[in-house]
């Protein structure tokens, strides 16, 4: 446990436990809505330590962006309940902490960029003043040493003309540039753990190109923990060390990420992986998981994946689901057959 | 582009629009006709910058704009439009038409009318800009929070605003203002702010749903969720994400309510129940001037004061007017 005192010196209030700045064990997330309850997350554990790009994999809807806001402690209670796991920044559980330390927390020890950065960045004031209000309002900076550090962040992300754009609005920036200045705002602080919410899908792939290395550059330069949340196998490919493929609210493979190309030992995974076009492929149909991901409020017993798995066995489909275990050394899969998977080439 | 003609060629070519007839045709057809603010070597662009542009090559804002203008200098500074004392009355002199001396005519006690109707601009000014400033703070405070809180606090606001809500504003006015009777002497302002609270329990409610509207409508934007990511505290996330981007509402319907207010503060004096003599308000003139067989004998008494009234009323209901389409993007 460690102060969650601000150091203004450089010294971290927080420090990592060997080197791991994230923990998150057995998560749950559930929406009560009206038409019932919609399980989120079931039980989603994964780390993260200095330095390291975690990548979250999945389609829409398998819970990686509600597993963002849980750690950042967005969600909006109700209609979401986190009724067990545990979230640990440092060693210390920040689902235990009150509002306020927390909110302490956000911004300046884990901090989040989004999807869209036209929609994340407030229409009505200029980009400078946005960034600005980081220092403003957690540090009690002055308005021109804000504006100063406003420019100089501006210049680390790489926009060109910082200075004479400083007080431009988000609608007079391409969407490449916003996304910079998102990021500026959200590496104001010098967080120790970034989430990368699909912080490319608004872009096209030159600019995805350029910020994903704007990233990385970043989190070498400070030995960030970055968790990049992407539903795109070219992103991860690129940028990430290790890999967590969610599915339904589950990791369902864990993995270094040359190991789980190489050999998938999840059958969904698997799937994943057939189903990117391949140039030297031409004119064959494109491989796609069939079925479509199960509704959050009636996830099927069993394997969640069962209904579209090609490797289902009656053991698939009763019972709880298979447990996260060591398939390989250093590799995780949820799945009875992960063996079988791994070898059929 | 109309944009890089001098503003002083604009507003000449503007107001020649503005008196060649209808002025809301006119008006229309000349906003439709102009081109959304842009273009090259553009300073920067905002909601309310861009109104603005918009806004300027409307006639009928720099009609209304006038108006207002011209009121709100006759509350302030009456003794600029008539040297004459409007409490010195001579009964010989009662009931002239206009004439040189007078000329807006006297009314009943032999008081200049032009007189009583510019001292009785300070009264309703001030009764329409207290009641929208009340209304404005209480209504957008109740409103933003219910909104921004929800749950139980959204429902009990929601609901007290309703309660309030449905009651009529001028049997409401007339119930609150009987309960608070004046004394002859009462000073002047006591009597406005009497006026003024009434209308304000009774006004509220309009504007806090308006601003809980727009706050709903705001609140779920990707903004309001990063500044919560990045730190923000609720306080903050409140005053500068949510309410610079929540308030075009409640600002076109103040500016139009601030209209009704005078007209229904009007409405309340005329019945003998809001302000009473010796305050000077048009509310009062009209009332005096309604008495039987007035009408047709000296219809100046009721003329003058009906249509200092009705012009400002219409004033700030086309400014609020402007600036709505102004406001709204989808309009251009």
């Amino acid at each position: 446990m460690t102060a969650t005192k601000e150091n203004l010196d450089g010294t971290r209030a927080w420090k990592p436990v060997d080197g791991r700045l994230l923990d998150v064990e057995d998560l749950y997330v559930e929406f009560r809505t009206r038409d019932g309850i919609a399980k989120a997350i079931n039980g989603a554990s994964f780390t993260l330590d200095e330095g390291e790009t975690l990548a979250i994999l999945g389609e829409s809807g398998s819970g990686k962006s509600v597993t963002a806001q849980a750690i950042m402690g967005i969600l909006d209670t109700p209609p979401a309940f986190i009724p067990s796991g545990q979230v640990r920044y440092c060693g210390t559980d920040l689902l235990k902490l009150s509002e306020e330390e927390r909110r302490k927390t956000r911004g300046s020890e884990i901090s989040m960029i989004f999807q869209d950065a036209l929609s994340a960045l407030n229409p009505v004031f200029p980009v400078g003043w946005q960034i600005g209000e980081m220092f403003r309002q957690h540090r009690g900076m002055n308005k021109s040493d804000a504006r100063e550090r406003a420019i100089s962040l501006m210049e680390r992300v790489k926009i060109p003309g910082a200075r004479q754009r400083v007080n431009a609005y988000p609608h007079q920036f391409s969407g490449g540039m916003r996304q910079r200045i998102m990021i500026a705002m959200a590496i104001a602080l010098d967080p120790a753990v970034l989430i990368a919410d699909e912080p490319t899908t608004a872009l096209d792939v030159t600019v995805q190109a350029q910020i994903m290395q704007l990233l990385a550059d970043l989190q070498h330069e400070r030995k960030m923990g970055l968790i990049l949340i992407t539903h795109d196998l070219g992103v991860v490919a690129d940028v990430a060390d290790r890999i967590a493929v969610m599915y339904a609210g589950r990791i369902v493979e864990q993995a270094d990420v040359y190991e789980l190309y190489r050999q998938p030992a999840h059958p969904y995974t698997k799937g994943l992986l057939e189903s990117i076009p391949r140039l030297d492929q031409k004119g064959q149909n494109l491989s796609a998981i069939g079925g479509l991901p199960p509704n959050l409020m009636r996830i099927p017993a069993g394997c969640p994946f069962n209904p579209r798995c090609r490797y289902v066995q009656d053991v698939c489909r009763t019972g709880e689901p298979p447990l996260l275990r060591e398939v390989r050394p250093g590799r995780l899969a949820a799945c009875h057959f992960s063996e079988e998977v791994i070898g059929d080439e | 582009m109309t944009d890089h003609r001098p503003t002083e060629a604009v507003e000449a070519v503007d107001a020649v629009d503005g008196i060649t007839g209808d002025d809301v045709l006119v008006a229309d057809q000349t906003g439709a006709a102009l081109p959304a603010a842009g273009g090259d070597g553009e300073p920067v662009r905002t909601l309310w910058s861009d109104a603005w542009r918009e806004m300027r090559h409307r006639p009928l804002f720099w009609v209304a704009l006038a108006l207002i203008l011209l009121v709100v200098t006759m509350a302030a500074f009456p003794s600029l439009f008539t040297a004459r004392d409007p409490l010195y009355c001579q009964l010989s002199d009662s009931r002239l038409p206009p004439s040189a001396e007078h000329i807006f005519g006297t009314d009943t006690q032999g008081c200049d009318v032009y007189a009583r109707t510019i001292y009785g601009a300070r009264a309703s000014v001030l009764v329409g800009v207290f009641t929208t400033l009340v209304c404005t703070l209480i209504g957008g405070f109740i409103g933003t929070v219910s909104a921004f809180y929800g749950g139980f606090l959204d429902t009990l606001l929601s609901r007290v605003g309703e309660i309030f809500f449905a009651i009529p504003t001028l049997l409401g006015g007339i119930v609150i203002l009987y309960s608070l009777p004046n004394e002859p002497n009462s000073p002047f302002l006591l009597v406005v702010g009497k006026v003024v609270l009434a209308l304000s329990v009774l006004g509220w409610p309009s504007l806090a749903r308006i601003m809980r509207s727009s706050v709903l409508q705001v609140k779920p934007h990707d903004y309001v969720q990063a500044a919560r990511a990045l730190g923000a505290s609720p306080w903050r996330i409140i005053t500068s994400h949510i309410l610079p981007n929540a308030v075009a509402p409640v600002t076109v319907v103040a500016t139009i309510n601030l209209g009704v207010y005078i007209a229904v503060e009007a409405t309340l004096s005329f019945l003998g129940i809001g302000l009473q003599p010796p305050a000077i308000s048009w509310g009062i003139a009209i009332s005096e001037a309604s008495g039987i067989g007035y009408i047709t004998a000296a219809p100046h008494m009721l003329l003058f004061p009906s249509l200092f009234l009705s012009l400002t009323v219409l004033a700030f209901i086309m400014l609020g007017e402007v600036v709505r389409d102004a406001l709204d993007p989808k309009l251009r």
